[in-house]
C-alpha cells in the first residue's frame, strides 16, 4: 500500500516555482517532477529584507480541505479585476494548467478529485517548517500576521483563544492586527495584549469615548533590517462594530482612517523609515483603493477577503500581497531597499500543501497539547457526506445550503438566515463529518441560533442592506463578507441597481407563492450582533440535523438568479 | 441579527427610510443654505469634512469639519426630518478654525459643511454617511 506522501511523490505532475514570482512557472515543469517540499520553498533569496506573510488563519492547527470560490464578483472599478476572477479564467490569467497543483490550491474546479489527489491544506504545523526554512535563509526575516487568527475551532472557543495564542508565540510573529480577536470581547483581548510578545497594531484602533487613537494599540513598529529601516504599520478591520457585535467591546472605534494612514505613513518617513509596509485587514479591494488615496506605501500585506493571489498587484508603486486563509498559505516577500526606498522584490506564495511539507515536531507536539484536552468530543462523528461541503461563493455554498436546512426543519421556521462570512474549510464526499467539523464552520461567541418573526417587507430591508455591503461601487463602503445566505427562499438580485432596487422577486419556497410584504414570516437564523439573543447554539442545531440525517447530500441549488454581472 | 417583535417594527421602521439611498435632500436643506449665504454663490469643496464611510452607530456619528479662514461653519444633516445640526463660529482669536462634535443620523444620507470665510466667500463639502443594519461581517 503506497503512502499518500509517496504517492504524490511517485505520480503526482506537479513542480514547484521557479523565478521571481508565483505559480506561473509551474505548469512548464508540470509532468516532468513530483513536488517536494524543496521546490515549493525553493527561492532565490534576494535584497536585504525578508517579509513573512500569514493571515486569517480562523484558528485552524490542523490541515483541512479549503475549496476557493466559484463565484466572487467584482463592481465598480474592481469589475473583472483580480479578486474577482475565478476558475478558468483565473488559471489563464497566471498560465496555470488544470489539473495541477496550481489548479487545486488556486481554483474551484473538480474540487473533490483533486482534493483526493493532493491532500489537505495547511497546519501551522507545515507552516512552522515554512517559516523556519524561510529564517534559515534569512534569520531576520520579518513574521508578520493578518489576524482572524484567535476564532474559529472547537479549541479556539474552548479556550477563549489561549490555544491560537500559545501556537502562535511560538512562531514567534513580529507583529500583529486584528478582526474576530474582539468577538472574544474586549476584557479578553487585553488579558492577551498584557502579556503578548509581539506589536499590536492599528493605526485605526480608537478608543471610542474619547475619538482619539487607542493608547493600547501601537500605530507602528519599527525594525532595523539589512541596513534599512523599516516602518510596519497597523490597519485593523475597518467595520467590526457593524460586521461583529459591538456590544462586545464598546470601548473601541475603528474606521478607513485613511487620513490618518498619510499622517502616519509621512510620520514614519519623517523618521528615516526607507521602507514603510501596511499590515492590513481592509480587504483586497479597500486596500486597492487606500493605497491609491495614500502615498508613500511600499507593501500591502493584504487580509480579511481570504484571496489567495499568486503575484503582488501593483498600484501605483505600491505592491499589493494577498496570502489566502485557514493557513493554507504563506507568502513571503524580499524586498531590495536601499537609499531610502524599495527598489525591486521577488515573491512568492507557498502553497501548505500538507502531504509535501513535513510538519515540524516541536509544533506538532504544542498542538496536540492544546487539542488533547478535547480531542474525544471533537473526534466524535456525527455523519457523513455524500457531497463537498464548502463556504466560499458571494450567494451560498453547500455548507450554509446545510446549516440553513437545519435552522428550517429544527427551528421549524419558513425561512433560514446563515451569514456570509468567508472562513470554514470544506469536506469532500466520502468524509465523515466530526464534531470538529461542524464547529470549524460555526463556532464563535455569538452563536445562538434565534427564531423570530419578520415581515416580507423588513426580509428585503435585510437583503438590500446587506446586498450593497457587498456590491457598493465604492469599495470603501463594501464589508468584506458575502452575501447573507438564506434557505426556504428564493431572489433575483441585479448587482448592478443601487440600494432598494437590487432585490426581486422573493418567493417561498414551500408553496412557490410571492412573499407577502405585509405578512409575517418564522425566520430562524445565527450569528445576530444584537446583545441578549436567545435560542440554542448553533453547532448543536446542525449537529442535531447531521445526526438525524445520517449521510448528508446537498445538490447544487438555485434559489438566487444573480443578473446585472 | 435577532430582533424581538418590538424591536422588528422599530428596526424595521427606520431600515425602510433607509432603502432609499442617499435619502433625498430635504427642500429645507436648500433652504438653510441659502439662509446662511444669503444666495450668494457657493465653491464646491475647500471645507475638511471628517465623517465615517459607514456609521458604527447612526445614533452617534463622530464628525469633524474645519477650512483654513473660515469666520463660521454650517452643519447639516441632509437627510434628517430636522436636517439643521450645528453652525460653529470662530472669532478672531480663534486659534483653529475646527471643530469636532458627534451628530445623529436617521438613514444613509449625505453631511453637508458650508463655510463662511473671512472674505465673504462659500464653500461646500458633503460626504455620504451609510447607516446600515450590518451583521455579516467575513
Amino acid at each position: 500500500m503506497i503512502s499518500r506522501r509517496d504517492f504524490l511523490q511517485v505520480s503526482m505532475a506537479a513542480s514547484a516555482l521557479v523565478g521571481a514570482s508565483g505559480f506561473g512557472n509551474w505548469a512548464k515543469l508540470a509532468a516532468q517532477q513530483a513536488l517536494t517540499q524543496d521546490q515549493l520553498l525553493e527561492f532565490d533569496t534576494f535584497g536585504n529584507v525578508s517579509l513573512i506573510h500569514i493571515t486569517d488563519i480562523h484558528a485552524q492547527l490542523k490541515p483541512i480541505y479549503f475549496r476557493e470560490p466559484e463565484i466572487n464578483i467584482g463592481v465598480g472599478d474592481n469589475k473583472g479585476k483580480v479578486p474577482h476572477i475565478t476558475g478558468a479564467d483565473f488559471r489563464k490569467a497566471y498560465g496555470i494548467e488544470d489539473g495541477s497543483p496550481s489548479a487545486y490550491a488556486l481554483t474551484y474546479n473538480d474540487f473533490s478529485s483533486l482534493a483526493q489527489a493532493y491532500g489537505k491544506v495547511g497546519g501551522l504545523d507545515r507552516v512552522a517548517t515554512v517559516v523556519k526554512a524561510i529564517r534559515a535563509d534569512r534569520p531576520d526575516a520579518i513574521l508578520l500576521d493578518g489576524g482572524d487568527t484567535w476564532h474559529g475551532s472547537y479549541t479556539c472557543y474552548q479556550t477563549d483563544g489561549q490555544d491560537m495564542v500559545n501556537v502562535m508565540n511560538a512562531l514567534k510573529p513580529d507583529a500583529m492586527t486584528f478582526h474576530w480577536e474582539f468577538t472574544l470581547g474586549q476584557d479578553r483581548v487585553r488579558d492577551i495584549l498584557a502579556d503578548l510578545p509581539f506589536a499590536a497594531l492599528g493605526q485605526n484602533i480608537f478608543d471610542a469615548e474619547w475619538d482619539e487613537p487607542s493608547e493600547e494599540f501601537a500605530d507602528y513598529q519599527f525594525f532595523e533590517r539589512g541596513g534599512a529601516k523599516i516602518a510596519v504599520i497597523g490597519q485593523a478591520f475597518p467595520y467590526m462594530p457593524i460586521a461583529n457585535p459591538g456590544w462586545m467591546f464598546p470601548d473601541f472605534s475603528f474606521g478607513i482612517r485613511d487620513e490618518r494612514m498619510q499622517e502616519m505613513v509621512d510620520e514614519v518617513r519623517g523618521q528615516g523609515a526607507d521602507l514603510v509596509v501596511v499590515l492590513s485587514h481592509n480587504g483586497f479591494d479597500v486596500d486597492k483603493q487606500m493605497v491609491s488615496n495614500v502615498s508613500g506605501i511600499d507593501v500591502v500585506l493584504s487580509g480579511h477577503t481570504h484571496d489567495a493571489i499568486p503575484e503582488p498587484v501593483l498600484v501605483g508603486e505600491t505592491i499589493i500581497v494577498a496570502s489566502g486563509s485557514n493557513g493554507k498559505f504563506v507568502s513571503r516577500v524580499d524586498l531590495d531597499v536601499r537609499d531610502g526606498r524599495m527598489m525591486g522584490f521577488r515573491h512568492k506564495l507557498i502553497p501548505i500543501f500538507s502531504d509535501v511539507i513535513e510538519p515540524d515536531a516541536e509544533m506538532s507536539a504544542l498542538i496536540d497539547e492544546q487539542r488533547a484536552p478535547y480531542e474525544a468530543e471533537m473526534a466524535e462523528v456525527i455523519g457523513q457526506t455524500d457531497s463537498t461541503l464548502y463556504r466560499r461563493g458571494n450567494f451560498n455554498g453547500t455548507w450554509d445550503d446545510l446549516i440553513c436546512d437545519a435552522l428550517l426543519s429544527e427551528r421549524e421556521a419558513d425561512i433560514a438566515m446563515s451569514p456570509g462570512v468567508r472562513w470554514g474549510p470544506s469536506l469532500i464526499p466520502g468524509d465523515d463529518i466530526t464534531r470538529e467539523d461542524i464547529w470549524n464552520v460555526t463556532s464563535m461567541t455569538y452563536g445562538k441560533a434565534y427564531r423570530s418573526e419578520m415581515t416580507g417587507e423588513f426580509i428585503k430591508v435585510i437583503l438590500e442592506d446587506v446586498a450593497d455591503n457587498i456590491f457598493n461601487p465604492n469599495p470603501y463602503y463594501q464589508q468584506g463578507g458575502d452575501m447573507v445566505r438564506i434557505g426556504g427562499m428564493g431572489y433575483a438580485i441585479d448587482i448592478s441597481k443601487p440600494q432598494g432596487e437590487r432585490i426581486s422577486d422573493m418567493t417561498l419556497l414551500s408553496t412557490g407563492e410571492a412573499i407577502d410584504p405585509a405578512r409575517n414570516y418564522v425566520v430562524a437564523g445565527w450569528a445576530s450582533v444584537n446583545e441578549g439573543t436567545e435560542g440554542p447554539q448553533i453547532w448543536d442545531v446542525v449537529e442535531n440535523h447531521i445526526a438525524k440525517q445520517g449521510t448528508v447530500t446537498i445538490e447544487a441549488r438555485d434559489n438566487v438568479k444573480v443578473t446585472g454581472v | 441579527m435577532e430582533f424581538t417583535r418590538r424591536e422588528t417594527l422599530a428596526v424595521g421602521a427606520a431600515a425602510v427610510v433607509a432603502t432609499a439611498l442617499p435619502l433625498p435632500a430635504l427642500a429645507s436643506t436648500d433652504d438653510a443654505i441659502a439662509a446662511f449665504t444669503g444666495g450668494a454663490d457657493v465653491a464646491d469643496g475647500g471645507v475638511d469634512l471628517d465623517a465615517p464611510e459607514i456609521a458604527e452607530n447612526g445614533n452617534t456619528v463622530p464628525i469633524e469639519v474645519g477650512a483654513e479662514g473660515a469666520v463660521s461653519i454650517m452643519v447639516l444633516a441632509a437627510g434628517n426630518p430636522t436636517p439643521g445640526v450645528a453652525t460653529f463660529n470662530f472669532g478672531p482669536m480663534a486659534g483653529a478654525t475646527r471643530a469636532k462634535t458627534r451628530i445623529r443620523l436617521a438613514g444613509t444620507q449625505d453631511v453637508v459643511a458650508v463655510a463662511k470665510m473671512a472674505d465673504g466667500s462659500f464653500a461646500k463639502t458633503s460626504k455620504t454617511v451609510k447607516v446600515t443594519i450590518g451583521g455579516c461581517g467575513g
